[in-house]
């Protein structure tokens, strides 16, 4: 196992989030802090409380998991994909180094920027709601499984995209409208029986559901699911990207 | 020099890469490289120059064959054998808002190996890069990207360098600096394979010229051995008054009449049993032609090439 190159590649990725703090920390902030504003406070005030949590509190597992989506999707894709756009890619190809190094590189840095700014939004909502987080433990294994994954699924991105379109395209419009029926601002069970049915198939429901459930207790579905659900998925991502590596698509002619 | 006596450290045998839609680009390609040489590989625009070096350092994935580095099968063993490849590639591939210093770094730990700052260092001072090691990227010129290059390819200490095109669009001074760079390369032991389109370059510094042409090697050879094989001597006959054609006694001559008539051109094999130079001149006066001046002169690499590549695209 070449860990130097695994330790090479995340400072090198961790190197370019520090060069472009405001861009990576500051705007999914600021973002969060709006969504409190306009969800929690204007339109939340006139909200009952969800099974015994105030509004503004059952939306913060789900605005978390927008953002640590977004993030890990976008950063890990970006990060492969950049080097194939600006031809460095040849360095990495050529180096003594297994598909498994170059995967756990970029998609650790990615994960490690997705927690990161995960935590830093868990501590902006205490700024604005009351939250007693009741499983912290299981908060934190969903929370870090969900990076990881999603940072896996975000590798798998920028190695397909070939150009700056297709690297924005499952971000935008995939990811948030999954996150957004997936239960983020609401409770599925507050849906008609169709559309709770419907739900099930939106993976994003299994990730928010189980994430909630770790913060209050409360679950659309059973929190077993949820870790079934997103370890497939962390799987499915691995097979994906072994397969790539071992074919050479899209990254070796 | 050439050292007839050194081991190939690299051996490419039978390497092919067939694309997508038929298009052969290596056509089953056999080499050896011998340690501590200059190999210059020279070959017209999409001869295959590019796609042999992705073959060999892992870019490409070849169709068939097989490439030994130093006994390491570049397939099956390829951690053993990337390790001693350095390369430099054609285009300036670089991240353009990492620091020198960093990206330099970062390519020695993608090689696995232990951080170690008074190599760099002495890297950096050789390609005259120390004073711009916190400089981004962007900010330099092309002719120091190339340098940053060659850095990133020589932190890790390889045994094998590959250069592909390292003098293009580099301007003639900085082209001279590089050159040094390359033989103070050799001196340490490094075994060089350049491809270059200046034969000017492969003449200067190369051991041993291949020569590359649709996918297939038409031949490698020792640079002087090539010259004198397949170079021509050319005497040039100044004349004091000019002839308006060759005169009928010297006709066999096969003379090429150049300055409107005021030089004769006499192409001749310097490995024939005669050059025929001597009754060549007693012919001349005898036809009652009176010298100004004689000067002879060699084909260089670059007629060498351009006869070669004539020849074969010639061949049925």
């Amino acid at each position: 196992m070449n860990l130097r190159a695994i330790a090479a590649i995340y400072r090198f990725e961790m190197g370019r989030t520090f060069r472009t703090l405001g861009q990576s920390v500051l705007s999914p902030v600021l973002t969060t802090s709006l969504y409190f504003v306009v969800f929690g406070t204007a339109i939340g005030s006139r909200i009952d409380e969800i099974d015994g949590v105030s509004y503004g509190a059952f939306i913060v597992p789900g605005l978390i998991m927008l953002t640590v989506l977004q993030q890990a999707v976008s950063n890990a894709s970006f990060g492969i994909y950049f080097p194939k756009f600006i031809g460095t890619i040849y360095e990495l190809l050529s180096a003594p180094v297994s598909f498994l190094e170059v995967t756990a590189g970029y998609v650790l840095a990615a994960a490690t920027k997705a927690l990161a700014i995960g935590l830093i939004i868990l501590g902006t909502s205490f700024l604005f709601v009351e939250i007693t987080i009741q499983h912290p433990v299981w908060m934190a294994a969903f929370l870090v499984l969900t990076c990881l994954t999603f940072a896996l699924f975000g590798f798998i991105i920028g190695i397909w995209a070939q150009n700056f379109e297709q690297l924005q395209l499952v971000p935008l419009l995939v990811i948030t409208p999954l996150v957004f029926l997936g239960g983020a601002f609401y409770s599925i069970t507050m849906l008609p029986d169709a559309w709770q049915a419907i739900s099930l198939f939106n993976p994003v429901v299994y990730l928010i559901s189980g994430f909630r459930w770790a913060f209050f207790g409360l679950a659309d579905v059973p929190v077993g699911w949820s870790l079934v659900a997103i370890s497939g998925f962390l799987l499915v991502c691995l097979a994906v990207i072994a397969w790539i590596f071992r074919t050479g698509w899209r990254l070796r002619p | 020099m050439p050292q007839p006596m050194s081991r190939p450290i690299l051996s490419v045998d039978g390497l092919s890469k067939v694309y997508e839609g038929g298009f052969t680009a290596l056509d089953a390609v056999s080499l050896e490289i011998r340690e501590g040489e200059i190999l210059a590989l020279l070959g017209p625009n999409g001869a295959g120059k590019t796609t042999l070096i992705g073959s060999v350092c892992g870019l490409i994935q070849p169709s068939g064959g097989r490439v030994l580095v130093d006994g390491h099968d570049t397939l099956t063993d390829y951690r053993a054998a990337r390790r001693l490849i350095g390369l430099v590639p054609q285009e300036i591939n670089l991240e353009p808002f990492e620091k020198v210093i960093s990206t330099v770094r970062f390519s020695r730990g993608l090689f696995g190996k232990r951080r170690n700052e008074a190599l760099i260092e002495r890297i950096l001072r050789q390609l005259s890069l120390w004073d711009k090691r916190d400089s981004p990227i962007r900010a330099l010129s092309g002719g120091m990207k190339r340098r940053v290059l060659i850095a990133k390819a020589l932190a890790h200490e390889p045994r094998i360098l590959f250069l592909d095109e390292p003098s293009a669009g580099v301007d003639v001074e900085l082209r001279r600096d590089m050159w040094e760079v390359v033989r103070n390369l050799k001196r340490d032991g490094v075994t060089i394979i350049l491809t270059t389109h200046y034969l000017e370059e492969a003449e200067a510094m190369a051991d041993r010229i291949g020569v590359i042409n649709k996918g297939q090697i038409l031949l490698v050879e020792d640079k002087d051995a090539l010259m004198k094989r397949l170079g021509k001597k050319e005497l040039v006959i100044e004349l004091r008054e000019p002839v308006p054609a060759v005169p009928e006694a010297l006709r066999h001559y096969g003379l090429r009449p150049t300055g409107n008539g005021h030089r004769l051109v006499y192409t001749y094999d310097t490995h024939g049993e005669r050059t025929g130079i001597t009754r060549l001149l007693a012919d001349i006066q005898a036809a009652g032609l009176h010298l100004c001046d004689v000067e002879t002169r060699e084909s260089t690499l670059e007629e060498i090439f351009v006869d070669l590549v004539a020849e074969e695209r010639a061949a049925p």
